[in-house]
This record gives C-alpha cells, structure tokens and sequence, in this order.
C-alpha cells in the first residue's frame, strides 16, 4: 500500500513494538509529528530539552533491555541529541535516534537549521544514515534497529530529510527480524574452563555485558560452582545480588579494598563482558601482570584491548556461561573464604563517614520494592555504587563510559516511564543544575521519581581532585549557588524536602518514597566529603587510598 | 614501526570512506596510503590501506573497520601478495638531460607519457619500493610533480577476499 515517509516510519516503529517515543517537535519533522497525532496509538513523551529526550530513551532502554526511541528537529535539535547519543554510545545501549532535516532542495545550502548531523554523529554512532527516499525508509528502520540491537548494543542515528517524510512510497508491513546470533566456539569454552577449574584463586569480574546479555543467573551459577568471589565493575552492578555471599563489591579507581585486594591476591580473572577500562584497570600493563586473563566479550575489538588476555571467547555471553557452566565441576576454594573475611572486615571497619554515605544506606532501606536507582556522575554516584546495594540486573542507570553529568534526571525519567515504579535518582548539585528543566517534565508527566539531591555547594569529584593533585586550588570548584532548592521543586510543581542532618533522614526519605509524583530532597550535605577507597588514575592496586591523606 | 597492507570489501555508497577515515583519524592511527576502487560487484567498493604500526595497532584497526557496518570484508594483504602502485612523474628535462632521463626510465620500465621541451611525464607501475628508487634516481634532475596512486593488492592463489568471514556474522 501507499504511504508516505512519516506514516512509513510510524509503522516500522509499531513493527518492531515501540510504545513509547521521546523528543521535541520542529520545523523539520512537523510530519512525523503529524503521522504520531493522526495515528495515535505511540506515547511521545515531550521533555524541555532535547538531550533530556536522548538521556529518558536511554534511561528506557537501560531498564527494559529495548531499543529507546528519541525524535528531534534538524539543526539545533539534532545537536542537542550528541550527549546523550554519545553516553548510549560509550555504556552500549540500545537507541535509535530520528532527526528531520532540511528537504532536498535546501540541502547543502547552509539553510535555516540545516546541520549535518549524519556527520557529527559519525563517531558516536554504531551506524547512521541520512535518507533521501521514501522508497529506502522502511529497510533504513528495519536495518537500524537490528543494527542497535545485534551483537554489542548501541546507538543509531537515522536523519530523514523534510521532503521524505512526505513523499509517498509503498510500504508492506514486515515481522521484525530477530538480532543477529551467532553460538560460541565450544573448543574455546574448553580451554577456559580447564583454566578456571586448574586456578586457586579464581576472581570474576562482571562488567555491562553481563546485564546486556541477562546472564546475570549465569554469573552467579559460574562463582557458586567455581566457589569464586565476584567483582563488579560500575556497569556490572546488579549482575550479582549485592546481597550474595561471594559478591565483594565494585571494583575500580572507588571500588573497594577487598576488590583491590583479590585483585591483587587472584591468580586467574575472568572478565564478563568487562572491557578493562582505564577506571577499572587504572595501570593497564600491569593490571593482570602475571595472572590468567579470560575475557569473554561480544565485541571482538574490547579483546586484547586494554589488558591482554591468555584466553578469549566472542560471543555472547549468557550463551558462553551456560555451556562453560556445564563444563566445570563444582570446587570449594580456600580463597572464597579469605575473600569473605576481607570483606566482613571491611564493611564492619566502615562508618559511613559521611552525611551522603547515610542518605544512600537509609534510601536503600526504606526504598519501595523493585525501585529503580539513577545517577548522576561524580563523588555521588560512587556513594551510589558503594552504598546503595543493587540486587537486580537493570535495576540501576548510570552514565559509566562517558561520565555524562546531567544524564540523571532524563535518565529517570525514562527508567519510570518504562517501569512505572519508584525511580530513586541520586545527583548532585553540579549535574542537577545541568539538566534540572526536565523537572517540569517529570512533573507533567506525574512520575514517581525521589531526587535525593546531594548538595555540596561544590564539584565534589572535581574539588576531590584538586584536593589530591592541585595542592587544594579550588578552582571553579566551590559553587555558591543561592538556589532554594524547596521552592524550587515547589515552582514546578514538584515537592521539596530537606535533609540537614542525620534525624532528617528517616522522615524526609518515608515522605518522598510515599509520595507518587517527583520530589526533591535537598541533602546539605558539607563540602569537604570524599569518596574513598581511591586508586589514583594510572596506579597499580596496591597504592589503595582507604583513608583520606592529603597529598 | 612496522608496515602492513589491509584489503576490505565494503559497500560502495557514499559515507563509507569517511567511516574509514574518521575511525583512523579518532584511534590516532596513521594511514601510509589508500585506495578505493570498484570491483566485479557493483555493491562493492575494494580498499586498500597502508599502515605504519605495531602487532597491536593491525589488530584493533582491523577489528574496528570490521565492526563497521558497510565493512563487508577485510584482511591483511600477506607478505608474497601482489601489492602494485602507479606512479606519473613530471620531470624537468632539457636537451642534455633528456636521454640519461630516457635510460633511467628503460633500466625501471617506466613508461613515457608525454615529452615537451622543458617536461617529460614518466608513468611506472611496481611495487612500492620500485617506485621509491625510480624517485630516487629522478631527483636530480628535478621532479616538478609526482602523483602516485597508493597501494593496491590481491593475494596469490584461488583464494579470494570474499570467502573471509564479517565480523558481524560471526556473533
């Protein structure tokens, strides 16, 4: 049958089960946004701003495992998709991203909100097209979201000129083709579980792929057979239940001691969906240094990256546990215990020294069931990481890769969105102040989203490092903003809270997790606190900070 | 520093040599030479790139150009392949110049494209390092322009770039 290019689109967006889109309207997709009105059966969800829309598709797609869908205008709507583009991007989450262009006849012309985002997205894209004719729309959405979707996830960037969207072309609806899926190599499965099963001290490390994939079952069959301690890296959490006996938390420059440690102590890592990043290696060539390095990954470029490894599968890696799981014998091991202990004196050496620290121990406590936990970056989001136990795959969104300040609140508005439950997002003053107009978003849009603002009236990461490696220069560090936060919320519409001290905690978290449309709560927080442990970037694990030393 | 040589079939649409291009250009890698062609496959396109590096650096330029969608195919072009380059080269010449210019050309079998009174355009095909001694042996007399095609390659026997396995079909 007929169509033309916008109705098209909408189509192949049903076809592959989209229900809910985000964006902003513009001069350049006026037909698209006609075709949504006219068909009337997708969501759209309008935000202020459109690295808001790029951040809630995210944060939708982290929480769902699907592929987020964000429509934006050419020009300066299409740019202000980068960011959030670029965070899908570094953190392999599936989006496809549609921005209208100039019609042909103005292309190339350096017309009014003509840019050539196709180019700009280049990088940051797993693929991208700009498209011409109606007639090639259909396969360029099929094609995109496959593309989003097969092997290591990612972002795709689909720019249809104005001319297309309303050119009529033949369209005939289509069944979805699955994501590509190839099976892994059982010879070299072999190979690494003779390594696993010949290894003392055997350490798994699980990164994001390990959610991507929902092997998380599969991670935790592998440490109870292998009787290994799991570490996790910012984008593994959840892979493990925080609450399991052998998971020991985050491993990094914040991750804890007795990572740090069994890290040191291992005499094999296996790394699940892992890649070894300059936050979590910190020394790359001496990392692994004489130790067995497995590494199983779905992308064949992350092996032998960063750290080189004795044994490699590609693959994806539910698939490649399931059938290493099956090739192991259940062993007990000495160095599971040791690890525990490490921990158990680790956590109870652990004070929760800082005001943040007893924010995040009660949120987690007092958090409504199943809740979603969103961050922001900085000292805040490591708190995050440190204190908040995740215990479910795709429970918690945060911009690992890229370290997006401002992804929080877009994020959680996509994350409630999707769930329909109660989204906590932790932040800090500095990413707040980023993106705080879609505030009125999720106001509007009557969210159930907690904002536990962790206000230090500085950068905090940023001041931390300065703190370390500027001799205490505090440069642009120390924000001395007068925002009242309360009335702030108040003005959009959402509720505002205030913690000031540790009695504040219980009453005001009890009220926000009560409540089902957004409130922030406004933790003064002091600004000299830290994130600790640290290894400092480029150093080996062994000069582990546990306690605050000015340098 | 090592030299290798990479052949890629990819998808003969506009786009894709800046793909290339910008992934050489963000990993910090650096490009010796490269062409581009059409092939017996109107889809198709052959690349032909020639890189300074490591071990390390061929490893990931490869993976990387593999993971792109319109990279169809790629390998490294083997030591024995048949890597040939053209060159043309405009050479100052005058009448006491012109036979020793015509001898170095016979010893090289380069070919002479166009004679005037002052120029003599040579054109010669060979290996790389072929070209580079024709160069060498020009260069007193002045070369007053030289274009050179880059590399391109093809491996010996029946065994065809098209029988290699993409990336993307392998996961």
């Amino acid at each position: 049958m007929k169509k033309i290019g916008a109705e098209i689109l909408i189509e192949c967006l049903k076809e592959q089960g989209v229900t809910t889109v985000f964006g902003y309207p513009g001069g350049t997709v006026l037909d698209i946004y006609d075709a949504l009105y006219r068909d009337g059966t997708i969501e759209h969800v309008i935000t202020s701003h459109e690295q808001g829309a790029a951040h809630a598709a995210d944060g939708w797609a982290r929480v769902t495992g699907r592929t987020g869908v964000v429509i934006a205008t050419s020009g300066p709507g299409a740019t202000n998709l980068v960011t959030g583009i670029a965070t899908a991007y570094m953190d392999s989450v599936p989006m496809v991203a549609i921005t209208g262009n100039v019609g042909a006849n103005f292309l190339g012309r350096d017309s009014f909100q003509e840019i050539d985002i196709f180019g700009v997205t280049l990088p940051i894209t797993k693929h991208n097209y700009i498209v011409k004719d109606a007639s090639e729309l259909a396969g360029v959405v099929r094609e995109a979201f496959r593309i989003a979707n097969s092997g290591r996830r990612g972002p795709v960037l689909i720019d249809i000129l104005k001319n297309v969207q309303s050119m009529e072309a033949e369209y005939e609806p289509q069944k979805p083709l699955p994501a590509r899926r190839k099976s892994v190599p059982a010879r070299e499965l072999e190979q690494i579980a003779k390594a696993l099963s010949a290894a003392e001290r055997p350490l798994i490390m699980a990164g994001g792929g390990a959610i991507a994939s929902e092997a998380s079952k599969e991670v935790v069959a592998l440490a109870e057979k292998l009787d290994a301690p799991v570490v996790s890296t910012l984008m593994g959490l959840g892979a493990c239940p925080a609450s399991h006996p052998l998971f020991m938390g985050m491993i990094g420059m914040h991750g804890t001691a007795t990572a740090a440690k069994l890290c040191m102590e291992s005499d094999c890592i296996i790394a699940l969906g892992a890649r070894f990043s300059d936050r979590v290696a910190l020394n790359r060539g001496k990392f692994a240094q004489g130790k067995t390095v497995i590494q199983i990954d779905i992308d064949e470029a992350e092996i032998d990256k960063n750290v080189p490894t004795t044994y490699s599968v590609l693959g994806d890696l539910k698939e490649a546990l399931t059938t290493l799981i099956s090739m192991i014998r259940e062993t007990k091991r000495p160095f599971s215990q040791k690890a525990k202990q490490y921990r158990a004196e680790e956590k109870a050496k652990d004070k929760a020294p800082e005001l943040g620290h007893r924010v995040l121990i009660e949120a987690a406590k007092l958090a409504p069931k199943d809740a979603i936990v969103v961050t922001d970056v900085g000292q805040h989001q490591m708190w995050t990481a440190q204190y908040f136990p995740i215990e479910k795959p795709r429970t918690l969104c945060t911009s690992g890769g890229l370290g997006t300040m401002g992804y929080g609140l877009g994020a959680a508005i996509g994350a409630a969105k999707a769930t329909g439950k109660h989204v906590i997002l932790v932040t800090g003053d500095g990413c707040f102040n980023m993106n705080l107009n879609e505030l009125s978003t999720a106001v509007t849009e009557e969210l159930p989203i907690t904002i536990l603002l962790m206000n230090n009236h500085a950068l905090g990461m940023v001041r931390q490092w300065q703190k370390l490696f500027y001799g205490r220069r505090f440069s642009q560090t120390n924000v001395r903003k007068k925002t009242d936060y309360v009335k702030f919320a108040e003005s959009f519409g959402a509720t505002g809270l205030v913690i000031e001290k540790d009695e504040d905690i219980v009453p005001a978290l009890t009220t926000a997790f009560a409540t089902n449309t957004p409130v922030v709560v406004d933790c003064r927080i002091s600004n000299d606190e830290n994130v600790l442990p640290m290894i400092g970037p480029g150093q080996t694990y062994d000069t582990i900070m546990t306690e605050w030393e000015d340098k | 520093m090592n030299q290798y040589t990479i052949s890629a079939l990819v998808s003969n649409k506009s786009g894709v040599l800046v793909r290339v291009a910008a992934l050489f250009a963000r990993r910090g890698y650096n490009i010796e030479s490269l062409s581009v062609c059409k092939t017996e496959n109107d889809a198709l396109s052959r690349m032909t790139i020639v890189l300074n590096g490591d071990d390390y650096i061929l490893g990931q330029m490869m993976k990387q150009m593999d993971k792109l969608v319109d990279v169809k195919k790629i390998q490294q072009v083997e030591e024995d392949a048949v890597c040939r380059e053209l060159l043309l080269a405009k050479v100052k010449t005058d009448a006491a110049t012109r036979s020793q210019i015509l001898e170095i050309s016979q010893i090289f079998r380069a070919k002479v494209v166009d004679v005037s009174p002052e120029a003599t355009i040579l054109e010669l095909t060979g290996k790389s390092s072929k070209l580079d001694g024709f160069v060498t042996m020009l260069m007193p007399y002045g070369v007053m322009e030289l274009a050179r095609t880059g590399v391109t390659a093809i491996g010996r026997g029946k065994a065809c770039i098209k029988d290699e396995t993409d990336y993307k079909e392998k996961i």
